[in-house]
C-alpha cells in the first residue's frame, strides 16, 4: 500500500547517518558528562561539539550560549518562564501573540495566575504580526518580548528581525521560538536581535529526547528545573548525550542541505496548493500564499462543509498522513489558537487539514495526495448534511471570494 | 496480516469506513437535525415510519468527526424496525455500547445520535398528532 508522511511538522524520521552517530553513545560511551574521569570527560567533549553545531548555525557568538532540555516545549518554557522569574523585581509584563504555539501561550497563561500581565497583539488574516503593534504594547514594566519565527500552524513567516529591533530599543528581552524554523529557515540570532531562541532536532530529521535554548550572555534567566549545575546552572539534569550528539549532526546537515531541501519543497509546496485548489471546490488556503512569506513545508487547508477529523481519519486510510487544528481532533474540543487568531470561520476551521511535507516526499506521491483528497472531500460532502444546505441553496459559502 | 493503527476500535471504524443508511429518505415521516453545543457539528436523522408506527427505514447526514459519523450510522441501525416507543427509549449509551465503545472525550458525539433520533421522532409527532396520544396512552399502560 502506498504510504505517504505529510506531518513532518510534527516529527520527522532520524537521518541515517545521524542514527548511526549516536549509536556509540549508548553502550560503549555512557559516562555522565560531569565525571572527571574519560567516560565523563569524553560525553562532556561530545557535548561540546554539539553546542558548537548548534552555535554555528544559527551564527550564536559563542557555543556557550547553547543550553540543553529535553525537548522544544521544555525550551519555550525556560524562556518564558525563566525570564519572567529572572525579571521580575524590574516589572511584571510580558508581550506575545494570540498565535503562540500551546508552550508559549500556556506558559504565559501559568504567569498570569502568578500576578504576572500580559498583552497579546493581535495577528492579520493571514497570521503576521505587526512589528508596530508590539511597540505600542511597551509599557515601562514590560520584561519580555515572544514570538514565533514561523507559525507551527499555518507558516507564517514573522518579521522578527524588526521585532527585535524594537525590542533592542527598549532594552527588553525578546525570545523567538522557532521550534517549527530552524532547519528550514535561515536564523541568525544577533540578526534578530534575539536574547532567547528555541530549537527543536526532531522536526529536522533528528532524534526526540532534546531541545535547545540560546541564551544571549546578556540575557537574564531563572532555572525552572533544580538540582546539579549542568548547563551552566540554567538547566539541572543528566544531559541525553545520545540525543544531544544526534541532533547537533542533524542541525549541521540540515544547515548544509538548507537550500537545496528548501528548493525543493517550495515546488512540491506550490504544486500540492494547485493540485489541491483545483481538484477541490470550496477550498481555502489558511496563511500567506507559498513563497517567501510561508515555511516551505506548510500547507494549511480549509474545506467547506465537512470536518477536519473525518479527512484525516479517510487520508490515514488511504495511507496519507496529516494532520488537523479541528476541534473534533483536539482533546479539549477547540479549534488550534493559530486558526482562532486569524479569525478564521468556525466551520472552516472544523474542516481543517494541515499538510507538512519534507524533504523525502516526491512528485508522484503529491499527484497521489491531491487525486485521494479530492475523493475523500467529495465522499464526506455526500454524508454532509451542511454541503446538502449548500447545494439547495439555504446556506451560502463563507470562504471570501466564493460565489454564494 | 500488518497491525492496522486506528484511533477507535474496530467496530467504530468499519461504521465510519462503511456507514450504514447514509443519506436523506425521500418524503420521511419525520426529521431531526441537531448541532452540537460542544464541538459545533451537525446531524440529521430522517425517519419512514409506517401506520402501525414501526420505523421501517432510516437515514443520516452528519457533519462530525468519525466517532459522529458511526454514531450516526449506528443509530439508525438501532431504531429500524423498532415501534416510536422503542425508539424513543434509545439512548446515547446504548449506541456506545452497540460501536463497543467510544473514548471518553468522544461521549458527546453519541448524545448527539440519541438527540437527532428524538428530534426526529418529535417531528413526526408534531406531523402526526393522532400518533401522539397512542405513544401517550401505550406509556399510559405500560
Ligand atoms: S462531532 Fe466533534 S468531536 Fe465528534
Amino acid at each position: 500500500m502506498i504510504k505517504v508522511y505529510l506531518d513532518h511538522q510534527s516529527s520527522t524520521p532520524v537521518l541515517p547517518q545521524v542514527y548511526e552517530a549516536m549509536l556509540p553513545w549508548f553502550s560503549e560511551y555512557y559516562g555522565n558528562a560531569s565525571a572527571l574521569h574519560e567516560q565523563g570527560l569524553r560525553a562532556k567533549a561530545a557535548l561540546n561539539q554539539s553546542r558548537k553545531q548548534f552555535s554555528e548555525a544559527i551564527h550564536s557568538p559563542d557555543p556557550e550560549s547553547i543550553l540543553f532540555t529535553s525537548c522544544g516545549t521544555e525550551a519555550n518554557n525556560l524562556a518564558v518562564k525563566g525570564t519572567a522569574y529572572a525579571l521580575q523585581h524590574k516589572g511584571k509584563h510580558i508581550i506575545l501573540s494570540t498565535a503562540e504555539h500551546p508552550s508559549v501561550e500556556n506558559s504565559v497563561a501559568f504567569l498570569e495566575r502568578q500576578g504576572f500581565t500580559a498583552t497579546r497583539v493581535s495577528v492579520d488574516s493571514q497570521g503576521f504580526i505587526n512589528p508596530e503593534d508590539i511597540r505600542a504594547a511597551i509599557t515601562p514594566e514590560t520584561i519580555l518580548i515572544a514570538t514565533h519565527y514561523a507559525n507551527h500552524d499555518i507558516g507564517t513567516i514573522q518579521p522578527v528581525a524588526q521585532i527585535g529591533e524594537i525590542a533592542r530599543e527598549h532594552k527588553i528581552q525578546f525570545f523567538v521560538d522557532a521550534a517549527f524554523s530552524a532547519g528550514w529557515l535561515p536564523i541568525n540570532v544577533q540578526e534578530m536581535n534575539a536574547s532567547l531562541l528555541s530549537l527543536s532536532p526532531h522536526r529536522f530529521y533528528g532524534p526526540k529526547g532534546v531541545g535547545v535554548l540560546y541564551k544571549n550572555r546578556k540575557a537574564r534567566l531563572s532555572s525552572i528545573i533544580h538540582g546539579g549545575i549542568q548547563e551552566n546552572n540554567f538547566r539541572s539534569g543528566t544531559e541525553n548525550i545520545p540525543a544531544i550528539v544526534g541532533g547537533g549532526l542533524a542541525m549541521q546537515i540540515a544547515e548544509n542541505e538548507r537550500e537545496t531541501r528548501v528548493s525543493r519543497l517550495r515546488v512540491l509546496q506550490e504544486k500540492l496548493w494547485k493540485g489541491l485548489s483545483e481538484q477541490i471546490s470550496y477550498i481555502c488556503l489558511n496563511g500567506p500564499l507559498p513563497g517567501e512569506n510561508r515555511h516551505p513545508a506548510n500547507l494549511n487547508v480549509s474545506t467547506e462543509f465537512i470536518e477536519g477529523e473525518g479527512q484525516l481519519l479517510l487520508c490515514n486510510a488511504a495511507g496519507i498522513a496529516v494532520a488537523s487544528g479541528s476541534s473534533c481532533v483536539s482533546k479539549n474540543l477547540k479549534s488550534s489558537l493559530t486558526l482562532t487568531a486569524i479569525g478564521l470561520d468556525i466551520t472552516l476551521a472544523q474542516g481543517n487539514i494541515i499538510f507538512t511535507l519534507g524533504k523525502d516526499n516526491t512528485f508522484e506521491q503529491i499527484d497521489y495526495v491531491v487525486s485521494s483528497f479530492a475523493k475523500i472531500v467529495e465522499r464526506l460532502r455526500q454524508m454532509s448534511p451542511m454541503w446538502d444546505a449548500f447545494q439547495k441553496g439555504n446556506i451560502s459559502s463563507v470562504i471570501p471570494g466564493n460565489p454564494k | 496480516m500488518a497491525e492496522e493503527y486506528n484511533p477507535y476500535n474496530p467496530i467504530v471504524m468499519d461504521h465510519f469506513l462503511n456507514p450504514r443508511n447514509m443519506g436523506d429518505l425521500e418524503d420521511a415521516d419525520g426529521i431531526g437535525e441537531v448541532g452540537a453545543a460542544a464541538c459545533g457539528d451537525i446531524m440529521k436523522i430522517s425517519l419512514k415510519i409506517s401506520d402501525d408506527g414501526k420505523i421501517s427505514d432510516a437515514r443520516f447526514k452528519t457533519f462530525g468527526c468519525g466517532s459522529a459519523i458511526a454514531s450516526s450510522s449506528m443509530a439508525t441501525e438501532l431504531v429500524k424496525g423498532k415501534t416510536i416507543e422503542e425508539a424513543l427509549k434509545v439512548t446515547n449509551k446504548n449506541v456506545v455500547d452497540a460501536l463497543g465503545g467510544l473514548p471518553p472525550v468522544k461521549i458527546h458525539c453519541s448524545v448527539l445520535a440519541e438527540e437527532a433520533i428524538k428530534a426526529a421522532l418529535d417531528d413526526y409527532i408534531k406531523r402526526h398528532p393522532e400518533k401522539a396520544a397512542l405513544v401517550a396512552e401505550k406509556k399510559h399502560k405500560a
